[in-house]
């Protein structure tokens, strides 16, 4: 019988990764701690204050309505892309010429940086130049994102529909194209539908892109600031104004850095709880199976 | 180290976790953990219940600050009690 060797040394492969995360997030996260318990005049002056300032935030009405538009926002748009990214991929073409060229048509939104994404889309839906909003006086709406909350949040949605809804067919066509023959040969010979196909074939063999696409979209656009930003300015009021607005305009806008660090610090694990409920519940989903 | 801006109370909380973080290990090596399910409807392993323990124990806290006037010790004394009978039934 073959003995398995066990040794440490791939540690050493991951200790460059583990330094650049110690740098990048563990570091700054331990500094956001520490703003968080102070009151901070100028980088010579500060002052602890204990949790004060994680009271005011957890107290603060302006910082629950953006929480709950949050994830309003979030659950729509991953209502939207994650079933629209099936189809999606289900769709595209899977041999020849076809295929590369719907891969690179699916892809190009995602290559456009996010403030040029709000740009475009604060030009497309103006009613005097743009196509969307043209179309749409045309047909008679009253349509106009800067002055109508729904406007404003149809517009946003649409926004990311289009920009990330692309990652989610790339990653399920990607899983798509890792189902051996063998699984769609046995469905023909058992005569299943195209739905059983779906359902019992290609569903469950998307589950891990699936994963990593729901956790991906919610923590992207959990922590979405530059589109809105750019088409909305968080308005009409402060109608779209999301969670990394508010901490922003808190923290450089009005310069608050420990009231700021405090929000962060919520807003942390607000999203460390959502992904950790989201991971379990499609890991142990596979389990049961 | 400046810039951090530490203070003594960050300073113990992360040196707290830090000690956690390494006895986990240590006994991880000397005992490796198995997956089981306790109360909780999951299985974990010992890592997942002291993630769970401490990312509850991060609302515990919030939720004293936000909801009651109380002296944070009482919730940092309910969340050990918490974390000890996770840990050992979870």
């Amino acid at each position: 019988m073959q003995t398995k060797v066990e040794n440490n040394k791939a540690w050493f492969l991951v200790m460059p990764v583990f330094l650049i995360v110690a740098f990048s997030a563990i570091i700054p996260l331990m500094t956001v701690v520490n703003y968080s318990v102070q009151d901070i005049f100028d980088p010579y002056t500060r002052y602890f204050v204990g949790t004060e300032w994680f009271k005011q935030v957890m107290l603060d009405s302006r910082l629950h309505e953006a929480l709950l538009r949050q994830f309003i926002y979030s659950f729509t748009i991953l209502a939207i892309e994650v079933p629209l990214g099936i189809c999606v991929a289900l769709m595209m073409p899977t041999k020849g010429r076809g295929a590369s060229l719907a891969l690179i048509l699916v892809a190009i939104p995602l290559l456009i940086p996010w403030n040029v994404v709000g740009t475009i889309w604060q030009i497309f839906g103006r009613a005097d130049i743009g196509l969307f909003g043209a179309f749409m006086a045309e047909i008679g709406v009253d349509y106009n994102y800067a002055s109508n909350t729904t406007d404003a949040w149809l517009t946003v949605i649409l926004m990311d529909v289009w920009h990330w809804t692309p990652l989610v067919a790339l990653l399920c066509y990607s899983g798509l194209r890792a189902i051996p023959e063998v699984y769609y040969q046995a469905a023909r010979i058992d005569q299943a539908s195209r739905w059983a196909v779906f359902r019992h074939i290609q569903l469950p063999k998307l589950t891990n892109v699936l994963i990593i696409g729901v956790l991906l979209r919610f923590m992207d656009s959990f922590m979405i600031y530059t589109e809105p930003f750019v088409l909305t300015g968080g308005g009409p009021g402060s109608s779209t104004t999301f969670l990394s607005q508010s901490l922003v305009q808190q923290a450089i806008g009005q310069f608050d850095i420990g009231p700021a660090a405090a929000f962060s610090l919520v807003y942390f694990l607000i999203i460390l709880l959502v992904c950790w409920v989201f991971y379990t519940t499609i890991m142990n989903m596979q389990k049961d199976k | 180290m400046e810039w951090m801006s530490w203070t003594l109370p960050t300073a113990l909380f992360f040196s707290g976790i830090a000690i956690i973080l390494i006895g986990m290990t240590a006994w991880q090596i000397v005992s490796p953990s198995i997956e089981r399910r306790g109360f909780i409807p999951l299985e974990t392993t010992r890592g997942d219940r002291l993630f769970i323990g401490l990312l509850s124990s991060a609302f515990i806290h919030l939720a004293f600050v936000a909801l009651t006037n109380a002296d944070l010790a009482v919730a940092t004394a309910l969340c050990v009690i918490w974390m000890v009978i996770l840990m050992r039934w979870g």
